[in-house]
């Protein structure tokens, strides 16, 4: 029979190290954080809200409570440098720097979303401020983000790359086969544990037979640190550090962030595993609350300062909102865009298309105007037979969707139609699944 | 024209497209050094370094998930697997992460990545070292599938390969590696993708070759030709994403009978999807069910009287031909 190791939920809360807190950047930056910090708060309790009234479809994670994690890492970056992370990721964009509009119409699915609507909560993306991606299998990103670390390298940039995942991750093969690449190539990234001490409903110490996770990277070759992932001051001064040895030495770091998922692991998630008791007591460390009122000790932040940057962030969170809602789905027609890259070299047939027996041409995909692409109404040819089915019965896609209503929508580049907003629909299913 | 053997013509592939671009580089288990398992990458590391020649550790998930990573910011690599049977360990990046990243962040970035790996059984080295997986690397979009059977094509599409802005999934052959073909000489003969090779021309019966198989097939449409007056015309796909579906059914409108031979697992296989397309696409043109010469539907044995009826050979394509022809 199997037998589990035993463990109090309520005695595992470990009293953050005794060491002198980091000290604070200079006023200006510190309210910056802070800000930043509120607005990906405020902004993830949105969506959680978005998610209730199905504005926001499939699995939706929030990582309310690892805010300093995430906003401690993201400053510690220069522009050039590469950040990589995982699944719980909407907050790592807006600190990029990602308008809170593309993040929530991407949410939302919307063509405005900083993935076209096409990764949805887990796979959010944006090229131009280096956020390399949210990516939806644990552990997937470590590999990408060696690979990005040697195209630095093999480049001759100063850039380097930070790549975060969670506890859980830790257990994938990828990461011991990465740790050592990584070290072995002598590769300027940085590995940034968030251990929110669960992957999903299972504890730390029931999927780590050793916990402190910086030390997992010792025997290969990458040194490890850590820090309170909870202290944005500290999180920034660890990865900063962590960021100039790497970049100087060339030599990965591995970094150990305690921190905690104050919400569960995603919106379909009763808890089970945990105490109410453990919850609350790392709710009385909670990162936006501590750091504003060390800011207001240090007399960083003025009188109803707090409030009024909290009023701010709330306001620009329902922009986003404003603007998710107006944004356009995606037109049908623009279902194979970007599947492949269309190069001159390469003809044939790309895509079989199951709806109507019609094989995709490269030849005519380029040639063809985009909203006649394969999968778009307009796409026909010799080979169409009756058993093609109109494009709205594809499973998935709005049925209320029309050709017409395409075409007018194409001027509308800012998307202001808050008449394409879908009717919410009933969820009946999705709490049971969750992954 | 010069002939070459297929290692070789792998190899001077490599060489000019890193003469001609810095961007490209070479990954793999034992490349370097070691010169390749299979020789492929023989002078390599010599002539070019460390720097873009890289001897990797046995991890395969990791290696090519970090030529994803680096493709997507701007290098060129290639990936060396040992075997396709090895590739198995890297699905997850070859699947979740090579092919989607693109589609699923918006189109935002590319992934120009080449993963070459051989395939195939007859050197008895049993269930875990004989795969044929065209059709698992078919079935996934946002790759491309290129299978090359000679010498010309080896060359001409791993260099339109590395060219290509997708990501490539490069299958070779260990039967393949040692055997000689006529090579253009001149140092740019890239084969676009999507174009299939006519073989053989004939008009009773189209038979399309997969791999290696477009070899046996080949040997099939001779005896075919001797012993039963019979003309077939024969087609090597090279690519089977992008599929040249086009010379296929302009071949079966002319034959009206279709004979699909691949080394791979019958079921859901390269043959399968293939029939399916030729009887959506050219029903009223076909006089008999579309045939199928496959692996056996079994993991490969050992022993070698097993293991030699376990992979198609070029009587079993004769017999399906003349099937295909029994009511004429
Ligand atoms: C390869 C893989 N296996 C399983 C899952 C399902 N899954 C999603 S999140 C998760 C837990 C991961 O925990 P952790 O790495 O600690 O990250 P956290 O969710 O705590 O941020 C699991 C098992 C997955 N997405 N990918
Ligand atoms: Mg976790």
């Amino acid at each position: 029979m199997l037998r589990y190791r035993r463990f109090e939920m309520a005695e595992r809360v470990v009293a953050p190290e005794e060491r002198t807190a980091a000290p604070l950047p200079e006023p200006e930056r510190a309210r910056e954080w802070l800000a930043t910090m509120m607005l990906i708060r405020r902004f993830e309790e949105r969506a959680g809200e978005m998610y209730a009234k199905a504005k926001v479809g499939g699995f939706l994670h929030l990582a309310i409570g690892e805010e300093a994690t995430i906003l401690g890492a993201a400053r510690a970056l220069r522009p050039g440098d590469y950040m990589i992370s995982t699944y719980r990721s909407h907050g790592h964009a807006l600190a990029r720097g990602t308008a809170p509009e593309a993040v929530m119409a991407e949410l939302f699915g919307r063509v405005d979303g900083c993935s076209r609507g096409r990764g949805g909560s887990m796979h959010m993306f944006d090229l131009q401020r280096r956020f390399m991606g949210g990516y939806g299998i644990v552990g997937g990103n470590l590999p990408l983000a060696a690979g990005m670390g040697m195209a630095c390298d093999y480049l001759g940039t100063e850039d380097a790359v930070l790549c975060t995942f969670g506890d859980g991750a830790a257990n994938q093969g990828t990461f011991g086969e990465t740790m050592n690449l990584a070290a072995l190539w002598r590769l300027p990234v940085v590995f940034l544990v968030s251990n929110n001490q669960f992957g999903m409903g299972t504890a730390l110490e029931r999927h780590s037979a050793v916990t402190e996770l910086h030390k997992r990277g010792e025997s290969f070759g990458v040194p490890g640190l850590r820090c309170d992932g909870m202290d944005v001051a500290d999180t920034f001064t660890v990865c900063a550090q962590a960021l100039e040895r790497s970049r100087s030495e060339r030599q990965p770091v591995l970094i150990e962030a305690r921190t905690y998922r104050f919400r569960g692991h995603s919106m379909a998630d009763p808890e089970e595993y945990r105490t109410r008791e453990q919850v609350e007591q790392w709710r009385a460390r909670d990162p936006i609350v501590s750091f504003g009122q060390r800011l207001s000790r240090e007399g960083v932040l003025g009188e109803g300062e707090l409030a009024r940057l909290d009023g701010e962030a709330i306001e620009r969170v329902d922009r986003a909102v404003d603007f998710a809602d107006s944004s356009p789905f995606p037109e049908p027609p623009s279902l194979y865009d970007d599947v492949y890259v269309l190069g001159d070299q390469v003809g044939g047939w790309y895509s079989v298309d199951a709806r109507t027996p019609t094989p995709h041409r490269g030849e005519d995909e380029r040639a063809m105007p985009r909203h006649q692409l394969p999968g778009g109404a307009g796409y026909e040819s010799e080979h169409t037979t009756s058993t093609a089915r109109p494009i709205g019965a594809v499973q998935g896609l709005p049925d209320e969707t029309d050709a017409e209503e395409s075409d007018a929508e194409e001027t509308d580049a800012e998307g202001a139609n808050p008449d394409r907003a879908r009717p919410d629909r009933a969820r009946p299913d999705r709490a049971e699944r969750e992954g | 024209m010069a002939s070459v053997r297929y290692r070789e013509a792998l190899n001077q592939a490599l060489r000019e497209e890193m003469h001609r671009d810095e961007a490209v580089m070479l990954m793999g288990e034992d490349i370097g050094v070691f010169n390749g398992a299979f020789k492929v990458t023989q002078g390599l590391l010599e002539e070019f370094g460390e720097r873009r020649v890289r001897d990797t550790p046995i991890s395969e998930n990791t290696i090519v998930g970090m030529g994803v990573g680096a493709a997507m910011t701007g290098l060129r690599p290639v990936v060396e697997l040992m075997t396709v049977n090895f590739s198995l360990l890297a699905l997850d990046q070859i699947v979740n992460h090579a092919a989607h990243i693109r589609y699923m962040f918006g189109g935002q970035v590319k992934v120009p990545l080449v993963v070459r790996m051989p395939q195939g059984a007859g050197h008895q080295l049993g269930p875990t070292h004989s795969h044929c997986f065209e059709a698992i690397y078919l079935h996934v979009p946002g790759l491309l599938v290129a299978a090359p059977s000679t010498a010309a094509d080896a060359k001409g599409l791993l260099k339109a390969a590395i060219r290509d802005d997708n990501p490539v999934i490069f299958i070779e052959h260990e039967y393949l590696y040692g055997r000689r073909g006529e090579v253009p000489e001149d140092d740019d003969h890239v084969q676009r993708f999507g174009e299939a090779a006519i073989r053989r021309e004939g008009s009773d019966v189209t038979i399309v070759g997969v791999s290696r198989m477009a070899l046996t097939a080949e040997q099939a449409a001779e005896t075919l030709a001797d012993e039963h007056d019979l003309a077939a015309e024969v087609l090597d796909p090279r690519t089977l994403r992008p599929l040249d579906l086009d010379t296929i059914l302009q071949s079966v409108h002319k034959t009206n009978r279709c004979v699909i031979v691949e080394e791979g697992w019958p079921h859901g296989g390269v043959g399968a999807n293939l029939a399916a397309l030729v009887q959506e696409q050219a029903f009223d043109y076909l006089d008999a069910p579309v045939a199928r010469v496959t692996g056996a539907d079994v993991p490969m044995p050992y022993s070698k009287p097993l293991e030699e009826i376990a992979y198609p050979h070029a009587p079993q394509i004769v017999q399906a031909a003349l099937a295909t022809l029994r009511d004429v």
